[in-house]
């Protein structure tokens, strides 16, 4: 094949991907980005208000709560993620044969939709008669209101989704597995203890795997919509006990959008959004500089 | 085998607490709406009634063949146009590659609540903004994170038969149909069953697209069973559930079915990087 036909066929085979890149990433940015200058409610044209939408975000009390929650729930959630899914990968490690099985029961949670998830931890978050309160009877704790308290509304979230851990358990598995058993009886020999061995030889083993599902956990948290939209939002008027304390920001985000018509105004804060997840995850990359290995890349 | 045994009896603990809302599920959508909230491991009358209750209030089958039709047309869509691209970034060269590819990448960090609004705008403007289309239609165009991860499975497969059958006259479509598609099988059915599996569960899109209630899908169709009959002193919490369990089985049987592709899918997904 002559390099110009190679190329003409390479560009053929990429086609598909580049109409829909400007088709459905920048083209829609590039639109986002001039909505959010505007206002714009579907019915009339869009009308040029400058920065307006902007300096209504900066006073928006609905828009700070909403971005507040969001911070509150990503930092609770994504470290308890990690961690968690580090003990059950180090568990399943040391489980021998019968891994397979419990991988797969740790892993079956995430197959459940969310919305299933979310309606079947309405009732088990229940504050009277709830499941989890009366296996925290049990120990003598009497268990908070998880869905009316507002103060406990957004740790009852962590909690179930802390159910899903099981994806990101079986990709630890798979790091844990590639780092060399012969550093592991190195330090053995030279009687280093579990801990050490953990804390010198495990982690910056799967450093890298850590620092990539930290980013995309992190993404992913500050966009979370469908479980705490399920249960507290919708036809279901949220109670004036409940408050806002469930309003995370895409939901804030889809309310005005598609609720309220804000088209413009929904645009703007979607900019805020990427903007915010962009400067965080600039900073973990940052900081990931200093703490992650690479030493399988070279 | 000792030095196992509290590996084990602690990773039983904690399958129990992992299984047991599975259970929970199953029993409630089977008991009486009085006992819903009892906590007993099982109901003390069986009501399979719930089911066909749940059926008779709300289109049921409607929203299963919806959510059937729309999961097939996304992950056929998504793995055919992303093994195209995939084996175009794999097997050719040509001027400006890697900044594409780097772009490819690049789609991959994009918070998806950015384009939520101005994607919405198109398919409005098409006129096509109510009707399933948007549901799956955007899978045609390829998706960064499937061709990344068929890009790897192309790369894998040795240059020698791709030139023998160029000696034999072979065109790239016909090397691509032939060759690299037969052989790149395992992940092609990596991309199908998760898409399947992401189309089956998203709420957020139905909610935006979706406003005729013959038109929903499973997740959508129960979100309207949770507003209907999860509210007030009149809720009937047993047919909620009984609707969950008929949204949730179908995955469960799937992963069961396609239990390995979703583990390599899971873990090249994210460690390759």
């Amino acid at each position: 094949m002559t390099s110009a036909r190679e190329a003409r066929a390479g560009w053929l085979f990429v086609l598909p991907w580049v109409f829909g890149f400007l088709l459905l990433t920048a083209g829609p940015m590039l639109y986002s980005l001039y909505l959010s200058f505007t206002h714009y409610d579907l019915l009339k044209p869009a009308r040029f208000t400058g920065l307006t939408n902007y300096r209504e975000i900066l006073t928006d009390d609905r828009a700070a709560t909403a971005l507040w929650n969001t911070v509150f729930f990503t930092l609770l959630h994504v470290p308890l993620q990690i961690v968690l899914a580090l003990g059950l990968a180090s568990l399943l490690r040391r489980a021998g044969r019968s891994a397979g099985f419990f991988r797969t029961v740790l892993f079956l949670p995430t197959m459940t939709p969310p919305v299933a998830l979310a309606a079947l931890f309405l009732l088990l978050l229940n504050g009277q008669n709830g499941a989890i309160n009366a296996v925290l009877g049990w120990f003598g704790f009497t268990g908070p209101q998880w869905t009316t308290d507002p103060a406990w509304i957004k740790p009852g979230l962590v909690l179930m989704s802390l159910w899903t851990v099981g994806s990101t358990a079986v990709l630890y598995l798979a790091a844990l597995t590639r780092v060399p058993g012969e550093r592991y009886e190195a330090a053995r020999l030279d009687g280093a203890s579990p801990w050490r061995q953990f804390w010198h030889i495990t982690l910056p083993g799967i450093s890298g795997t850590i620092y990539f599902t930290l980013i995309v956990n992190t993404i992913a948290s500050l966009q979370v919509f469908t479980e705490a939209y399920t249960m507290f939002f919708g036809a279901r008027p949220s109670t004036p006990a409940e408050g806002d304390a469930a309003l995370f920001y895409v939901i804030y985000l889809f309310q005005e959008a598609f609720g309220s018509l804000r088209m413009g105004y929904a645009s703007a804060l979607a900019w805020v959004l990427f903007v915010v997840i962009a400067a965080i995850t600039a900073l973990q990359v940052r900081l990931s500089r200093d703490y992650v290995h690479y030493e399988d890349r070279s | 085998m000792t030095r196992r045994l509290p590996v084990v009896l602690a990773l039983v603990a904690v399958g129990l607490l992992f299984a047991y809302p599975f259970w929970w599920l199953v029993s409630a959508s089977l008991k009486d709406r009085s006992q819903v909230f009892d906590n007993s491991l099982l109901p003390s009358v069986f009501r399979p009634e719930n089911y066909a209750e749940v059926w008779r209030a709300v289109p049921l089958l409607a929203w299963v063949g919806n959510s059937v039709a729309v999961g097939f047309a996304a992950a056929a869509a998504a793995t055919v146009s992303s093994a195209v691209v995939a084996f175009g970034f794999a097997r050719f060269r040509f001027r400006g590659r890697n900044v594409l590819f780097g772009l490819v990448l690049a789609t991959m960090m994009l918070p998806a609540a950015v384009t939520m609004v101005p994607v919405y705008l198109e398919w409005h403007a098409v006129g096509l903004a109510t009707t399933q289309v948007p549901l799956w239609a955007g899978n045609l165009f390829g998706s960064a994170f499937y061709v990344f991860l068929l890009r790897q499975f192309f790369l894998g497969l040795p240059a020698e038969v791709f030139d023998a059958a160029r000696v034999d006259g072979a065109g790239p479509w016909r090397q691509f149909r032939s060759i690299a598609l037969p052989l790149a099988r395992p992940g092609l059915i990596v991309v199908f069953v998760f898409e399947l599996k992401a189309a089956w569960t998203d709420l957020i899109r139905p909610l935006i697209y979706l406003r005729e209630p013959e038109l929903y899908t499973l997740p959508r169709g129960l979100k309207a069973v949770l507003d209907r009959f999860g509210q007030g002193g009149e809720a009937q919490w047993e047919l909620v559930m009984a609707a969950s369990v008929v949204a949730t089985v179908p995955m469960i049987l799937l992963f069961l079915v396609a239990q390995r592709y979703f583990v390599r899918g899971t873990v090249t997904q994210r460690v390759e990087e």
